[in-house]
């Protein structure tokens, strides 16, 4: 268990989280009185089956939602307590999304979309794109740089939201499904570059899938059903 | 302006959309070119009027005449520089279509009256030396290809020499220019005294049409302007004074409240635009949920997203309007030649230009802020979910 | 294999789809529908400016009346004719004569300013000296309230058109005509022709306030008929002692009315077209979307059967009926926006202002109905063949 410098203990603590969605008169409890320790330098998969309310515990981790009761603790800073405006500016600097869809913005090529974090900074152009040429490297896509996604293959294109994810270094890597859209030979790359950016880069990912191959790379598996937490699959 | 690719990039997603709506905003812009012109044509005038000058006529209407003799009583009037006359000669020069004025005046006093026409002094010296000798502006001289030293015959319809004739000859002996675009160039103006001296002594000999006074102190310019009224009444003929200013203004409102009917069809137009480029950017918005709610989730805070989408529409705004605008600066001058007869002093005033620049931008913050407001108050996760 | 009746019935389907999605697509539709009406509204709105000063124009001559002015004077208040010469014009054949004497009436032509109620500004009011014949020769002339002045006296009567305008014209109140004042003793109407705009005294007393002495500038005379016309207009002009211009009152003011009845129309025609340039771009954005969102829609109807003429003319069709229900909604907004609004602006050939209202005509209408639907088309038009050509299995692919 290695440990940052900046904390004593776990890098990601989710305290006692309540989330209650309301549609229109009823109020569903996707989470309830919820509680994980996420480890710096870890590769952890969250499994369950759908409904399970993953996706929504890795929108509290990440800062994209609210609890509606409990604490989210990402290093020493309290996210859940953040003002909307302080909550991207944290985003920005400690978090790297990659989503099942790609998500890549169809009027920007493959450089452009990895720069866009780096938009957030103050950094030169000059600089930005250094960054990007080495995210692009790492995800072994130098030569795609100025491609449109419409010309990239699926892989190629959940490549470049890997690089996105990590253009700027951020503390955490989450991902929702990666490997999701994509045939058995282009995950098996994806799942490979994830392996490598934790191994070898300590990148720390939390990665949400319903694929047990997938899960399978990961350091460590915890299942969620109906808002609870346990280290078994569900029977 | 690190952003402008991302913005710029977005516009260019849908071309098609984006340049019929760009080509909506160009038109309005060239309307609004179109309507400046007009109005400038009609009413510019007041703003050219003389802060140190008024005007006298007739108090019962323009088209009676005055004595000649009242310059010499006008200039005793405390507050009174100069006093000087023209009249209304009505003439034509082959074909009615044609229409120009053609006054006459008292050579040095008129221009000394008229500091905004330039006019070289050896061809003031000519004037002066030739009797049947006429000044005539840029603009009319252009059109009818007049040179000095031409001979131009005109017909009046309302003076008749002694002889019966209304044909009357000019030798052209100056071409004069305004000092700025708002100055007419096309009156022609020849020599009081050959005009006088040569019209039916029954019809009007010793009468002019109207003065021109200048005033010591244009602050003064209304009690000065009663003075001279209360010098000629229960005359023979009893005056009407008013800043020169307020005289132009009068008579543009004889046709009409031309600026209320512009602006009235300038807000239809605006409006529509309002929609039609309101309506293209709460599309674009609508389309694009999945992506904004990545940018937020990437760390864009709300005002950055709301920034982009007004920038995106200012863009669009602000590029259809240069262009619209640039295509009114070409077209304007080519119009006036057209319109020459009817509207002389048609023309695109700068003024103006910059004032739909600046309303372009407007438009441009209107037709983003509810898309714009719209984009900002999408949950992060929602968005994504619905990618 | 299509024929025409099912052709019709491949139309009817393809329109009525389209037709019933635009709850979904409401905002573009309903953006250029606004825009189509905007444009409309506009060009019949400046149009019925031009209408209805051209009505009042021409609402004043009748075509067996004529006015005779000194040749080469090309309104009444630059000509001039001695009282001899209207003698010898009201002796001339052609004339209808009555018991009391020829139907002609010799006149003066002046301005006096007075203000107008819309600016407060002053403005040249027509002020007429008539004959008493003058009644007759123009056969519209209805006295609508207060009384006809009496001869000699300095009295005037001033038309309903004139009232309304320009401030201080009242029935009882007093005319100021320099250092006289005359008391309007009645308003008359001329079924709205220009005469409506003109306060009416007796020839002699303006005669007498202007020092004119015994000459007058016009003479207006009732002809026995139209086609008398040309004998007095010939003996007139062959007359060695006279020098004048004899034209029929409708061709005299329709001449009178030419140069603002076209600055206006032109001016009109430029902003319309401008406008409706707009508008098209305008409808062609909201066709071509509509289409991009019906693109699936669009294939499998092609897939299934139906024809690429089919699918062209209904999606033109459907441009085309939004384009005339934005024609109607502008029209209509014309017509009780404008039509009939009073209003007066100054004639520059006559110096004087004309009092008029706004004309919405249904010849306007008609014409604001077919820009909308010229509108309609051209915007419908590409994308409908946009849509024809996609290539069916990659449109059906499209999300």
């Amino acid at each position: 268990m290695s440990e940052s410098k900046s904390n004593n203990g776990p890098l990601v603590r989710v305290e006692g989280v309540d989330k209650v969605f309301h549609r229109g008169s009823e109020d569903i409890h996707v989470l309830a009185d919820l509680s994980l320790q996420v480890p710096s330098g870890e590769f952890l998969a969250l499994m369950g089956p759908s409904g399970s309310g993953k996706s929504t515990l890795l929108n509290l981790i990440g800062g994209l939602d609210r609890p509606t009761k409990g604490s989210v603790f990402v290093g020493n800073d309290r996210i859940d307590q953040l003002s909307d405006r302080s909550l991207a500016a944290w985003r920005a600097r400690h978090v790297g999304f990659v989503f099942q869809l790609y998500n890549l913005m169809p009027v920007l090529t493959a450089e452009r979309n990895v720069e866009l974090p780096l938009l957030l900074t103050h950094l030169t152009k000059t600089e930005r794109m250094k960054h990007v040429e080495t995210a692009m490297a790492v995800v072994g896509l130098s030569h795609r740089t100025r491609h449109y996604p419409r010309t990239l293959s699926g892989g190629e294109q959940q490549r470049v939201g890997i690089a996105r994810g990590i253009v700027t270094d951020p503390t955490l890597l989450l991902c929702d499904e990666p490997t999701g859209d994509l045939d058995r030979k282009a995950g098996n790359e994806i799942l490979d570059l994830l392996q490598a950016l934790n191994r070898e880069h300590g990148k720390t990912i939390i990665m949400v899938t319903h694929d047990p191959h997938a899960s399978a790379r990961a350091s460590r598996t915890v299942y969620l059903d109906k808002g609870q937490l346990s280290n078994e699959p569900v029977k | 302006m690190k952003f402008f690719h991302l913005i710029w990039c977005n516009l260019k997603r849908k071309k098609l959309r984006t340049s019929l709506t760009l080509l909506s905003i160009l038109v309005a812009f060239v309307l609004f070119g179109f309507l400046a012109s007009i109005q400038q044509a009609l009413v510019g005038g007041v703003a050219m009027a003389g802060a140190d000058r008024l005007v006298v006529r007739h108090r019962v209407s323009i088209i009676q005449l005055l004595p000649e003799s009242y310059k010499a009583r006008m200039e005793r009037i405390p507050g009174v520089v100069l006093a000087t006359h023209q009249t209304w000669f009505g003439g034509i020069y082959q074909d009615p279509k044609n229409f120009f004025m053609q006054n006459p005046v008292v050579p040095d006093e008129f221009l000394n009256m008229h500091p905004e026409i330039i006019l070289p002094p050896e061809q003031l010296a000519d004037w002066l030396k030739t009797r049947t000798g006429a000044i005539v502006g840029r603009k009319t001289a252009d059109r009818f290809h007049w040179k000095i030293g031409d001979r131009v015959p005109i017909q009046s319809s309302i003076w008749s020499k002694a002889d019966g004739s209304r044909s009357w000859e000019f030798d052209i002996v100056g071409i004069y220019d305004g000092k700025n675009k708002g100055i007419d160039t096309t009156p022609l103006f020849f020599r009081y005294d050959y005009f006088d001296e040569e019209r039916q002594p029954d019809r009007g000999r010793g009468l002019v049409g109207w003065y021109t006074i200048r005033v010591k102190d244009p602050a003064q310019a209304a009690e000065v302007a009663k003075r001279v009224d209360q010098e000629f009444e229960n005359s023979s003929a009893e005056t009407k004074t008013e800043p020169e200013g307020a005289f132009i203004q009068a008579w543009a409102k004889q046709i009409g409240n031309i600026v209320f009917i512009v602006s009235a069809i300038l807000v239809a137009v605006f409006f529509t635009i309002l929609l039609v480029t309101g309506n293209t950017m709460a599309q674009a918005v609508r389309e694009r949920t999945g992506e904004l709610g990545v940018l937020k989730a990437i760390g864009f805070t709300n005002a950055q997203i709301v920034s982009l989408v007004l920038a995106e529409s200012c863009l669009l705004t602000v590029l259809g309007g240069v262009l619209g605008l640039g295509l009114a600066c070409l077209i304007m001058p080519v119009l006036a030649e057209k319109l020459s007869g009817l509207l002389p002093l048609f023309f695109f005033p700068t003024r103006d230009l910059l004032v739909g620049l600046g309303l372009s931008v407007v438009l441009g913050l209107v037709t983003g802020i509810f898309p714009a407001l719209q984009a900002m108050r999408l949950r992060v996760a929602d968005a994504l979910r619905r990618m | 294999m299509a024929g025409p009746i099912n052709w019709f019935s491949q139309v009817f389907s393809i329109t009525k789809f389209g037709l019933l999605s635009i709850p979904q697509r409401r905002g573009a539709v309903v953006a250029t529908i606004i825009g189509i009406a905007g444009v409309v509204t506009v060009l019949v709105g400046v149009l019925s400016i031009a209408a209805g000063f051209k009505q009042a124009m021409t609402a004043s001559g009748a075509p067996d009346s004529a006015i005779v002015l000194r040749s080469g004077a090309d309104s009444e208040m630059v000509s001039g004719l001695s009282r001899d010469q209207t003698r010898v014009i009201a002796d001339a054949p052609g004339v209808a004569r009555t018991a009391e004497g020829p139907l002609a009436s010799a006149e003066l032509f002046v301005i006096i300013d007075l203000p107008k109620r819309s600016t407060g500004t002053d403005a040249n009011v027509p002020l007429r000296g008539v004959e008493s014949a003058a009644l007759r020769v123009r056969d519209n002339i209805k006295i609508v309230q207060g009384r006809m002045f009496e001869w000699g006296k300095d009295e005037v009567i001033v038309g309903s058109g004139a009232a309304q305008e320009f401030a201080g014209l009242e029935l009882g109140s007093k005319l100021k005509v320099g250092r006289y004042e005359w008391p309007v003793v009645g308003i008359f109407s001329a079924a709205g022709g220009v005469a409506e705009s003109e306060i009416w005294s007796d020839a002699k007393v303006l005669q007498a306030a202007y020092n004119r002495g015994d000459s007058f500038q016009s003479v207006y005379a009732k002809l026995n008929s139209p086609g008398a016309f040309q004998e007095f207009k010939d003996s007139l002009t062959a007359n060695p002692q006279l020098n004048v211009k004899v034209s029929r009152q409708s061709e005299y003011y329709a001449e009178q009315s030419e140069k603002v009845t076209l600055l206006i129309t032109t001016l009109g025609f430029l902003i319309a077209f401008l406008m409706a340039t707009g508008a098209v771009f305008g409808a062609l954005n909201t066709m071509y979307s509509a289409v991009s969102a019906r693109t699936r829609e669009i294939a499998t109807l092609r897939a299934l059967g139906f024809g690429r003429g089919a699918v062209v003319v209904s999606l033109m069709i459907e441009s085309l009926v939004l384009a005339l229900v934005g024609g109607a909604v502008g029209g209509g907004l014309a017509y009780f926006a404008f039509n009939n609004f009073h209003t007066s602006t100054m004639n520059f050939q006559s110096f004087s202002q004309i009092a008029f209202a706004f004309k919405v005509t249904p010849a306007l209408l008609v014409r604001g109905i077919v820009w909308a639907a010229l509108i309609g088309l051209i915007g419908g038009l590409f994308p409908a063949i946009r849509a024809a050509r996609m290539p069916i299995a990659a449109a059906l692919r499209e999300l």
